[in-house]
């Protein structure tokens, strides 16, 4: 039974898991792990978010999808705040999103700086191109064997 | 003198100054990953500014935002280190000047983390992860052009004589610096100099390139008395369309 008005934090984590990263789409915000708090006193809402980089241009999106995601559910009361305090780092990347990232082609972090294997052929015979990529998160290596050019997710 | 203030300053101007450097090689970087990275180091660069001039912002309590202090202010306003307002002038200079400020900064934030202010020590935490993750890539690419051709390697050392003046003048302390040692806000920069120095000495005797004799620094960018005369069209480049268009927005 849902009471009119009345949201929960749980519900809107649901929500939230709904809502893309802008640029690499196939894991949520959530899954991103720059969510850092919800709450929610009757119908206002809070969410704070933390940049993966201090100059993300993805950042401004997010907090546009968000804004979007939440209207179309009928929240208006909403406030977005920054907090950039513990700094986000690639452990906050859920499970789920490393084997989301997996799946689409690009190598999740791995504590040791480099991917385990190519993404797409699984040898582990890789070899860095260039320490920056496409976006602030990620670099960009190569596959020795199957010689497919990969992103490989920073580790921070 | 609000020190804070004056601190911050030099903290976002540094990041601001460079980062526009930087941003210049968009489009013109020698290879697509050299101009994507150069990219990607502007934009950390652009968005600790926002972090540093965001705060002193606040603290001046003017009614000014970041984007008031990046593009309102004049040459003599900025706090920033002479070495990171001269021109690009090629690859090797640019990622020279990179080292040389990369090897003060990651221990300079690490010490800040520490800060006694804890939005400072906030702004350095998230901060210094992109730091040394820029220091990697320069004494990489240091010691990559100095151990490369004769020709690269005759690049890194102009680069490096032609820096050398201006890589010292972070240690020429004044009423600020101890101002904000007073207080736990920052160390003294001078108690940094000798990590400086042999992150340097290490790095450039990998690369084979000759570290200069002589300890005069250029002074005058960081306390705002005196800056080239590069930093003007700098700011020209940079400030022209909010200054043309003061209100708008897209
Ligand atoms: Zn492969």
């Amino acid at each position: 039974m849902t009471i009119a008005n009345s949201i929960s934090e749980e519900q809107v984590w649901d929500w939230l898991e709904g809502v893309p990263d802008p640029e690499i789409p196939v894991i949520s915000v959530v899954d991103l792990g720059v969510i850092r708090a919800v709450s929610v006193d009757s119908d206002a809402v809070e969410i704070k978010i933390t940049p993966t980089y201090s100059g993300c241009p993805a950042m401004s999106i997010i907090s546009l999808d968000i804004q979007a995601a939440l209207a179309k559910v009928g929240v208006t009361n909403l406030t977005l705040k920054t907090q950039i305090s513990p700094p986000w780092t690639t452990d906050w990347l859920s499970e789920k999103g490393k084997a989301q990232l997996k799946e689409y082609g690009i190598a999740p972090p791995q504590p040791s700086g480099g991917p385990e294997s190519c993404p797409h052929c699984e040898s582990r015979h890789v070899e860095k191109v260039s320490q920056f990529g496409s976006t602030p998160c990620k670099a960009l290596w190569r596959c020795s064997d199957c010689l497919e050019p990969f992103d490989y997710f920073k580790c921070i | 003198m609000n020190h804070l203030l004056e601190f911050l300053l030099r903290q976002g101007d540094n990041a601001l100054v460079l980062g526009q450097r930087m941003s210049e090689w968009c489009g013109h970087g020698p290879a697509l990953e050299e101009d994507i990275a150069l990219a990607n180091t502007a934009l950390d660069l652009i968005g600790q500014t926002q972090l540093w001039l965001g705060y002193a912002a606040e603290v001046e309590g003017a009614g000014r935002d970041a984007n008031d202090l990046a593009f309102m202010r004049d040459a003599y306003d900025f706090r920033n280190l002479l070495m990171l307002e001269v021109p690009n002038a090629d690859f090797g200079r640019t990622l020279m000047r990179q080292f040389l400020f990369d090897a003060f900064q990651v221990p300079w934030l690490q010490a800040l983390t520490d800060s006694a202010d804890p939005r400072v020590a906030e702004i350095a935490a998230k901060s210094v992860k992109e730091a040394m993750y820029h220091l990697d890539r320069s004494t990489s690419t240091v010691i990559a052009l100095g151990d490369g051709t004769a020709e690269s390697n005759g690049f890194m050392q102009r680069a490096l004589d032609y820096l050398w003046p201006y890589a010292a003048e972070v240690f020429a302390e004044d009423a600020t610096d101890f101002a904000m040692a007073e207080v736990g806000v920052a160390p003294l920069p001078s108690s940094l100099r000798g990590q400086w120095k042999k992150t340097l000495q290490a790095t450039l005797q990998e690369a084979h390139l000759t570290m200069p004799e002589g300890e005069f620094a250029h002074k005058g960018g960081r306390i705002g008395v005196r800056h080239t005369e590069h930093l003007g069209h700098l700011l020209a480049t940079m400030q022209v369309l909010p200054r043309s268009y003061p209100d708008a927005s897209w």
